[in-house]
């Protein structure tokens, strides 16, 4: 779960890292009255939970509240990488001496919580670490162990060089790291963490990634959640317990498990025809799942065909059958089905078919080859 | 042959008493498993098809001996139930619980290494050693014993690989699905390792997708040092970039992680890739007459 860059400050504000003054505005006459309390030059930058706003013209610096309150207007106007801008954050405007990145991630390779820090902020870190990994200083921490002050003390001091800067970013990242364990973040960054020409150390940037499945065990987040980060098929499917992404083909795809799905969808490639989705019904297995999966599906008017690729497991194939045939009922499909059916079950599901007049293939690579000819 | 699990292991279910954990101590029962005790708290002393109950690990332990446990609780109690496999040191802990947060699965996984024992998944579908031992929620029938080893990341992947080999006749020795989580406690190398030395496997197939870089590392293992065949699969060659395909450990972030450079990682290390699962036999039968 993906945090606006408002919400994320609010957590650096509890955890006591500094940032520029400011506030969140939804239009341009808040967003001028931000700009009169701060009595300053102030910078106007598009929320959205995307990156590349800057690029895209979403960050302006403007000297006065008029200004503020036309840059807000043309923000709060645009769509950044498809997401139309709702919120503008309007903060107090500084002059950078310089800019660092810090930031925790998790290193599933190192089984450990990685540290990043870089004396080169303020860009993409993503694109520095392909093009210029040597400015990038990473240190791993065991989570059971906690971060080691010596260890984090000599990577900050080749960072920042000052050895008053390293000590004061120390800080920073002790409080940074606690955010980072005590609300399951996966990820956490400050970028840019600058220097000001006033000696400020401030986080001019916040960005705060939740794990989903730590959202359990903190309600306070879970509000936190927005809606925008998903396509309306995806949180409609996600209610359903189902896992789906909209892609650009024109084959819908109904199977089970993650790693078959994908597969499918690289057969039905392989095949020259392409998938209009990825989704997944799930482990156990009922009735009403199904139906759900077909009336997502449905909603593209692109989808020309849909293949259903079961491999019962825990799911069970006549419970699939079930669904399928209670799709048939309530909804027109007036497409081509094409359905393959195996494992638990597969004699009872296979049945039920049968009665409603429906085959059902037994190996995939026939399934795919016969969807492929309908599109 | 086989490795982790054969004839002798003696099993324990953590969650027996519940929806899931029950089902699947029935069908593994069936299947031949010595599933010697099951841990429910609170529900000690009660007898699930003829298997002892009990409300903690370590008195499980006692009792009974089991040198692998399973585990089926809830997300929200799998750390204190993966803690307390390893308070107890039970050496081979088996994680299908799918959802636990990545923080805890880090703490969990040093804390089990630490005591020295070994974690399968978690969300994973377990491990099967077919006509002797299944410590998982495969279907059974689709195996058949042989001298092929399967590792994989995922679960019904793993079954639609594991069912066109025994179709052409390819029998396993063990298939281990590894886990979707971004952390799991046991990767690629370190089976690829066990299967070199497992005298009855003659060639391994290695299930890979996007995300992470376990198919890179067991890749270079590979070309350093084994002398058994592998054959490789890779599902996620279509997905998109960003987006988490089900599996929490499926995605492709700051340009890691993608299908090619898994594929390329694989062309380097010698490793044949199918293009489809039923291509998989005709490697393997290539594999082994060389």
């Amino acid at each position: 779960m993906k945090l606006y860059e408002y919400q994320a400050r609010t957590l650096f504000e509890k955890y006591g890292i500094a940032s520029a003054p400011g506030r969140v505005a939804g239009n341009p006459d808040e967003a001028f009255q931000v700009a009169q309390e701060l009595e300053s030059a102030c910078a106007v930058k598009a929320q959205v939970l995307v990156g590349g706003r800057g690029k895209a013209g979403g960050v302006k610096i403007a000297k006065n509240p008029d200004e503020v309150r036309q840059h807000a207007g043309r923000i709060l106007d645009m769509t950044i990488k498809s997401l139309p801008v709702k919120k503008v954050l309007v903060s107090k405007a500084v002059d950078i001496e310089q800019e660092f990145y810090i930031g925790f991630t998790v290193d599933r390779t190192a089984k450990a919580i990685a540290f990043i820090a870089s004396a080169a902020g303020g860009i993409d870190i993503e694109e520095l670490a392909v093009h210029e990994p040597e400015k990038i200083h990473r240190l791993t921490i065991n989570p059971l162990q906690g971060m080691d002050e010596n260890e984090m003390r000599f990577l900050l001091q080749q960072v920042f060089v000052e050895p008053e800067l390293a000590t004061r970013t120390l800080d920073t990242a002790q409080k940074l790291y606690r955010l980072f364990t005590e609300n399951d973040c996966s990820l956490v960054e400050i970028n840019p963490f600058a220097l000001t020409k006033s000696g400020e150390l401030l986080a001019l940037d916040a960005k705060v990634v939740i794990d989903d499945n730590a959202l359990f065990a903190h309600e306070d987040l879970e509000k936190l959640r927005n809606r925008e980060e998903y396509g309306p098929d995806e949180l409609e499917a996600n209610e359903w317990g189902l896992s789906f992404i909209n892609l650009d083909g024109n084959i819908g795809c109904i199977v089970n498990g993650a790693g078959l799905a994908m597969a499918t969808m690289d057969l039905i490639k392989l095949f020259g025809g392409s998938p209009a989705n990825f989704l997944d019904v799930g482990g156990s297995s009922s009735p009403e799942k199904v139906l759900h999966a077909f009336e997502i599906i449905s909603h593209n008017p692109g989808v020309k065909a849909i293949l259903i690729n079961i491999f019962g497991g825990i799911t069970r194939c006549d419970d699939i059958a079930k669904g399928i045939l209670q799709a048939r009922q309530r909804m027109k499909l007036s497409i081509p089905l094409v359905i393959r059916l195996i494992g638990t079950n597969e004699k009872e599901g296979r049945a039920l078919l049968n009665k409603a007049g429906i085959e059902a293939y037994e190996d995939l690579t026939s399934a795919v080859k016969k969807v492929v000819e309908f599109v | 042959m086989s490795i982790l699990i054969d004839l002798e292991t003696r099993v324990l279910v953590q969650g027996i008493t519940g929806h899931d954990g029950s089902f699947h101590a029935g069908s593994m029962l069936a299947y031949g498993t010595r599933i010697v005790a099951g841990v429910t708290p609170g529900r000690g002393g009660q007898v699930i098809n003829g298997v002892p109950v009990f409300n903690t690990v370590l008195e499980a332990r006692e009792q009974t001996q089991p040198d692998c446990t399973i585990i089926f609780v809830p997300a929200r109690f799998a750390t204190s139930a993966l803690r307390e496999a390893a308070d107890a040191e039970i050496p081979l802990i088996v994680c299908i619980t799918e959802g636990i947060p990545v923080l805890e699965m880090l703490s969990n996984f040093h804390y089990i290494r630490d005591r020295g024992l070994r974690l399968i998944g978690p969300n994973c579908p377990g491990l099967i050693t077919p006509e002797r031992c299944k410590v998982g929620i495969m279907p059974a029938r689709i195996h058949k014993a042989g001298r092929i080893g399967v590792i994989s990341r995922s679960g019904t992947l793993t079954y639609e690989i594991v069912y066109n080999l025994t179709l052409r006749g390819y029998g396993q020795s063990t298939c281990i699905g590894i886990g979707g989580d971004p952390v799991v406690g046991t990767g690629f190398v370190e089976l690829l390792e066990m299967f070199e030395k497992d005298v009855g496997t003659h060639a391994v197939v290695l299930v890979g997708e996007i995300g992470g870089e376990e198919e890179e590392r067991a890749s270079e293992y590979i070309a350093d040092h084994m002398s058994t065949p592998v054959a490789g699969f890779i599902s996620g060659k279509t997905a998109p970039p960003g987006k988490r395909m089900g599996h929490a450990g499926a995605i492709i972030s700051g340009g890691r992680g993608t299908a090619e450079a898994k594929l390329e990682a694989f062309k380097e290390a010698g490793v044949p890739v199918a293009d489809r699962p039923d291509e998989v036999p005709h490697i393997i039968s290539e594999l082994l007459q060389n």
